[in-house]
């Protein structure tokens, strides 16, 4: 098998077993890696009803066919478990150099299973794998847990580990990785913190077969020279993602005061332009990377000075504009005090700004926050409130369950702001006025995440008081962009430089030797899709189509200012999005795939075992 | 003289490393590379990189005379080498390599495929050839 170690390693925490089993032939040709694996596993391995911080959930942590191959930033590993932000299918990627150095090591992928009964470490160095005590590691910062351990085995290793919020089961608790990268969504750093798993550790010194070397070569070439001589490069190495930010609220699009507003009069003070100007220290790339988005800078608060990597534009949205922070470097050190700590910086700027919010309106007090001043704008509140969450400490146990834990708590009037879908906290795009991308935020598998479709451009060219016929649009692109992750190759040098997708289907025969078309490819990503819906059928008996639905600001609230001042999107708009998108999807009106949709794609057991258990027709 | 290096602008990314796998075994695999990226950021934001600039130390460490110099570039002949690691310990840069799968440590022979690629340019320019011929 080309293209891949050719290895699954298995790792029951709780027997204390580590076995390898042989990379099918059949895996790969319906799931190609990556999410794919993940998916497969998940749904294949975590019992209906498991408890996701429980040891029969699945922690799969795997690479692809592209990864640590030469092309253009074959970085990417996804990390999938059942989530205990949603309670479904979950998964999050993560770019740096873990994903080549699996396959260097010999494989493809790591079946993570069962708990250890005391704090450890999972050691791979090629063949070599063992368990080791991490009771010197727990209780440690993220970043100073990959550090410790760096310095112990050596700069070669590549290491994953998570931060006090995983240890302590936070549900939007990430997984760090070279320093500042993280996989953020779902809440997978709790499941490896469940397990007692502080951090893995790779090194391998194997290397990975192609189909067709001169053939790669020829690829691989002709897309580095395109890359590098595109005009567009240059402010990708200049600014990174930072640069997003001021075109977000240009476009009405930019969290704001937990997604009250889409436009952020202080965005000036945001600016990857003024973050470049004041607080960045040094560029960094994933493995393989032209674009170097990464930005390294430093930032104080507190009498203290820091080195992280970011702020992008994510966290910068989501800390940044929606907790109204008002300069990019307090954006900085709060990205700083979420990746020690192993928070994802996504869901923690949803979690404090609703807590802000929640603090306006006068649902909470202070005596609800332990007497912290929980005001928008405050940096001091986001620090303590973030400490607090990573250790479930007073306030910080309610807000450990995400928003939608939280609102539960607290009440119908929150439920109002609880800007999630399934549980999992909204990402960077306010979507009022995007209804393309309102319905991938809806229908996206792992809960409000944008990487499944982005298609808020999608919107603007068409326009964005258009509803019809929007829905084949996100289908389409929740088939080509998850096709990235399953291949572990990054996905930003198509979208943001425009690298056409004709050379990643030039690159998947050369690489693996396999004849699949680009059409067959994204059928594999429909399969894929309706497992994880699948998944969701499986796990609960009333799951559908409320599960697809947004939190009542989007629709009761019309834009209160800026560019979009008035607008908005009614009831009537998301029921017509979701009927043409299940349509489209071949499910049934409540959001369930059909029978013979799952049969048409090769999921026969799959529609067998939902019919038997009545939940499909 | 080496490769001439601005390393405060690496990035990390470590594609000069699978070039030079490829470039000199064929294969997949930066582990088989003769540069080495070497990660500071913990403690000083930025990367070393580690590769040979040819000052020929090696030269008279070799016990078995298989390193010589020939246009300014530094070669082992993988012949006369019995991997006995003497010229790993003498290199003051720590630039030489060694993998499990090949039986002479791995270096750079200035072949110039990592600073084709290299996406800020940082790798390059080679020595210059009058230097070269100097060596001669």
């Amino acid at each position: 098998m080309y293209g891949y170690a050719g290895k699954i390693l298995r790792v029951d925490l709780s027997a204390g077993k580590i076995s390898h089993e042989p990379l099918t032939e059949e895996l790969v040709d319906n799931y190609i890696g990556g999410r794919g694996f993940g998916a497969y596993y998940v749904y294949n391995e975590v019992p209906p009803g498991a408890d996701p911080c429980g040891p029969d959930n699945r922690l799969v942590i795997a690479s692809g066919p592209f990864a640590g191959v030469f092309l253009p930033s074959g970085a990417k590993t996804s990390i999938s478990a059942k989530s205990p932000a949603t309670g479904l299918y979950g998964d999050s990627n993560v770019g740096g150099h873990l994903a080549g150095e699996l396959k260097y090591a010999g494989i493809d992928a790591i079946i993570v299973e069962g708990r250890t009964p005391v704090p450890s470490y999972l050691f791979i160095d090629d063949d070599r794998v063992e368990i080791r005590s991490a009771t010197h590691l727990w209780g440690k910062g993220a970043i100073k847990t990959e550090e410790v351990l760096k310095e112990e085995l050596g700069d070669e290793f590549q290491i994953a580990t998570i931060g006090p919020a995983g240890e302590n089961r936070v549900v939007f608790a990430c997984i760090n990785h070279d320093f500042g990268r993280q996989a953020g969504r779902c809440g997978m750093g709790a499941v490896m913190g469940s397990k007692n798993l502080k951090a893995i550790a790779v090194r391998g010194t194997q290397g990975v077969p192609v189909a067709d070397m001169d053939g790669l070569k020829s690829v691989a070439t002709v897309m580095f020279r395109e890359l590098m001589q595109d005009p567009g490069l240059k402010i990708w190495q200049d600014l990174g993602l930072a640069q997003v930010t001021t075109w977000a609220n240009s476009i009405a699009a930019l969290p704001t005061r937990n997604f009250r507003e889409n436009f952020y009069e202080d965005v000036n003070g945001l600016s990857g332009e003024l973050m470049k100007e004041t607080i960045v220290v040094g560029d960094k790339a994933c493995f393989a990377c032209p674009m170097a988005t990464g930005k390294l800078c430093k930032a104080s608060f507190r009498g203290k000075t820091v080195l992280v990597e970011g702020p992008e534009y994510e966290t910068t949205a989501l800390i940044g504009s929606n907790c109204a922070l008002r300069s990019i470097e307090e954006v900085a050190f709060a990205n700083y005090v979420c990746d020690e700590l192993g928070l994802d910086t996504i869901s923690a700027g949803n979690v404090v700004a609703f807590v802000m919010e929640c603090f306006e309106k006068g649902i909470i007090t202070k005596e609800d926050t332990g007497g912290i001043e929980a005001k928008f704008g405050s940096l001091d509140a986001f620090c303590d409130l973030a400490h607090l969450i990573a250790r479930r400490e007073g306030i910080g146990n309610i807000l450990a369950d995400g928003v939608a834990g939280a609102s539960k708590a607290w009440g119908e009037e929150s439920s109002r702001i609880a800007i999630h879908v399934k549980g999992l906290e909204w990402s960077g795009y306010e979507s009022r006025g995007a209804p393309s991308m309102m319905l991938a935020y809806m229908t996206c598998d792992i809960g409000a995440h944008h990487n499944r479709a982005w298609s808020v451009t999608h919107d603007i060219a068409v326009g964005r008081d258009i509803i019809k016929g929007k829905a084949a649009k996100v289908v389409e692109f929740q088939h080509v962009r998850p096709l990235f992750d399953c291949f572990g190759v990054c996905r930003l040098q198509w979208v943001e430089l425009g690298l056409p997708l004709e050379h990643y289907a030039k690159l998947y025969p050369v690489v693996t030797g396999m004849d699949d078309s680009w059409e067959d490819l994204l059928v594999k990503s429909e399969r894929i899709w309706n497992l994880t819906r699948a998944f969701a059928v499986r796990e609960r008996e009333d799951f559908g189509r409320a599960d697809d639905w947004p939190p009542a600001r989007f629709y009761e609230e019309p834009v209160p200012d800026g560019p979009l001042a008035g607008f908005r999107i009614t009831e009537d708009d998301l029921n017509t999005l979701l009927d043409e998108y299940y349509e489209a999807r071949g499910w049934d009106e409540n959001g369930r795939p059909k029978a013979e949709t799952l049969i048409r794609l090769g999921l026969e057991n799959v529609a067998s075992e939902l019919y038997k258990m009545g939940r499909i027709s | 003289m080496g490769i001439d290096i601005d390393v405060a602008r690496c990035t990390g990314c470590k594609l000069c490393q699978i070039v030079c796998a490829i470039a000199n075994f064929g294969e997949n695999n930066p582990k088989k590379a003769g540069i080495r990226i070497v990660s500071r950021l913990f403690t000083e934001a930025r990367y070393d990189i580690v590769v040979c600039d040819q000052c020929g130390e090696c030269i008279d460490a070799c016990p078995s005379d298989a390193i010589s110099m020939a246009s300014g570039v530094v070669t082992i002949d993988p012949e006369l080498c019995t991997n006995c690691g003497v010229c790993i310990g003498a290199c003051p840069n720590g630039a030489l390599f060694t993998h499990a799968e090949v039986d002479h440590p791995i270096k750079c022979i200035l072949c110039g495929e990592c600073e084709r690629l290299c996406p800020r340019g940082i790798l390059g320019p080679l020595a210059a050839s009058d230097q070269r011929e100097v060596a001669d």
